[in-house]
């Protein structure tokens, strides 16, 4: 790193004294991941739904995927952790009902991480589930359509199972909810 | 009496009844849990885990509710309460018995919440509506399975129909006990905070009623199990003191 550089870095970091900025809050969030779901971070879930600076002092509203998910507290305390790095001096985490986290929340790189990660992208459904429940299901492995359901109920409250017919594989998607 | 007394029994009536839709989900929940390791196929194990899980996640929103009301700890209320302060129906605490029986139950039950919900997500106190449509959300896949598994069981073999139908003479009765109204639900419905159970009653009856008749099932007649929310039997205290029996052993310990 040339010394301009190193320079210019300094400088970002004597701006920061005086205040987060809401970037890097936001860029320190997508750095954070789903437990659950390693590859996707708490911003691709779309579970963030407001971040707020006070000087060094940051409130998000946050919004559970599934009440009984076990992998919120965690989330919770890695955005903490996250954002006391970066340099706040208080977090405050507050948990939101509404509107209820629906699976079209996932954002479009979120759904195409999950393609890749082998969990099969729910299906946009914009308000009416049963969309979600009975669209065709593509493999993640092959990309048949050929697929079908075997159960609601997966590893994880999140997702379901599938059998594909074109490779013979099984696999997981997340719920469309 | 003034609005500030009125506030203050409506206050009241509703920590009872948030306190009883959550036992009602905990005791649910914990039942399911039991199928662990024992259910008949490796899907119906890793679905009633997940089923399970569910419900726990919404007794802890119906407990935070309560604790905004009177700053009750919800891990307090779940695993240091006795079994006469539990306000579950007695259904619930029924041992799992067989899967058709199980599963009977998890339909009774699930049909009961989704007409629940549905009205209780127009409730006039915003915490409770908002918690209801997120909970709605994910009761949509219980009662799917459920139900399936009644149609399954009811036209299946001449066995799973005859424990089926064994399952609904044990069960009819006492799933009526769900529309007890508590002490001060009338007040909670003068002010649209939550519905009118005879309404509800009436609603869910016609629901299962096609939908078990559908799955060839006879309907009893047994009169009504009409007790309120404080009997409960024998199986409750095994159930908390399984439970409850870790929790208990060292309250200091962090999880």
């Amino acid at each position: 790193m040339s010394q301009t550089e190193l320079k210019n870095v300094d400088s970002v970091a004597q701006e920061d004294v005086a205040g987060l900025e809401l970037h890097l809050v936001w860029k320190a969030l997508n750095e954070v991941m789903d437990p659950e779901i390693p590859v996707l971070s708490l911003v691709d879930l779309g579970v963030i739904r407001e971040v707020e600076i006070d000087g060094d002092r940051v409130r998000i509203a946050m919004t559970p995927t599934f009440s009984g998910c076990p992998a919120l507290e965690v989330m919770r305390r890695e955005l903490r952790e996250k954002l006391l790095e970066l340099g706040a001096q208080e977090v405050d985490v507050e948990l939101v009902l509404s509107p209820p986290w629906s699976s079209d929340d996932i954002s479009e790189a979120g759904r195409e991480k999950l393609r890749e990660f082998g969990l099969a992208p729910p299906t946009r459904h914009d308000g009416v589930v049963e969309v979600a429940l009975e669209a065709p299901v593509a493999c993640p492995r092959c990309g048949s359509l050929d697929t079908r359901r075997v159960s609601a109920f997966g590893t994880t409250l999140c997702r379901e199972v599938f059998v594909c017919e074109g490779c013979g594989e099984g696999f997981e998607g997340v719920k469309g909810v | 009496m003034t609005p500030a007394q009125t506030h203050g029994h409506a206050i009241t009536a509703l920590t009872i009844r948030l306190t009883a839709l959550a036992d009602d989900e905990l005791i649910l929940g914990h039942r399911a849990s039991e199928w662990t390791g024992h259910a008949p196929i490796l899907e119906e194990d890793i679905a009633l885990a997940n089923i399970s899980q569910d419900e726990l996640g919404h007794a802890i929103g119906y407990y935070q509710l309560r604790q905004l009301l009177d700053g009750s700890d919800p891990d307090e209320l779940a695993y240091f309460r006795n079994a006469d302060a539990f306000l579950n129906i007695r259904l619930l605490e029924q041992p799992n018995g067989d899967w058709a029986y199980t599963m009977l139950r998890q339909y009774l039950y699930d049909s009961y919440e989704a007409l629940l919900l549905e009205r209780l997500e127009q409730s006039n106190w915003q915490p409770l509506a908002e918690l209801a449509a997120k909970i709605r959300r994910e009761e949509i896949f219980h009662l799917r399975h459920s139900a399936l598994w009644v149609e399954r069981l009811g036209l299946g073999t001449t066995e799973s129909h005859h424990r089926l139908q064994r399952a609904l003479d044990a069960q009819w009765s006492y799933a009526q006990q769900l529309f007890v109204p508590l002490p001060g639900d009338a007040d909670l419905v003068t002010h649209s905070i939550f519905p009118d159970l005879s309404e509800l009653a009436d609603s869910w009856r016609a629901h299962v009623r096609r939908d078990l008749e559908n799955a060839g099932l006879t309907l009893p007649d047994d009169p009504p199990y009409s007790w309120d929310r404080t009997h409960h039997g024998e199986h409750l205290t095994e159930l908390l003191a399984d439970m409850q029996l870790v929790a208990r052993a060292d309250p200091e310990a962090s999880w």
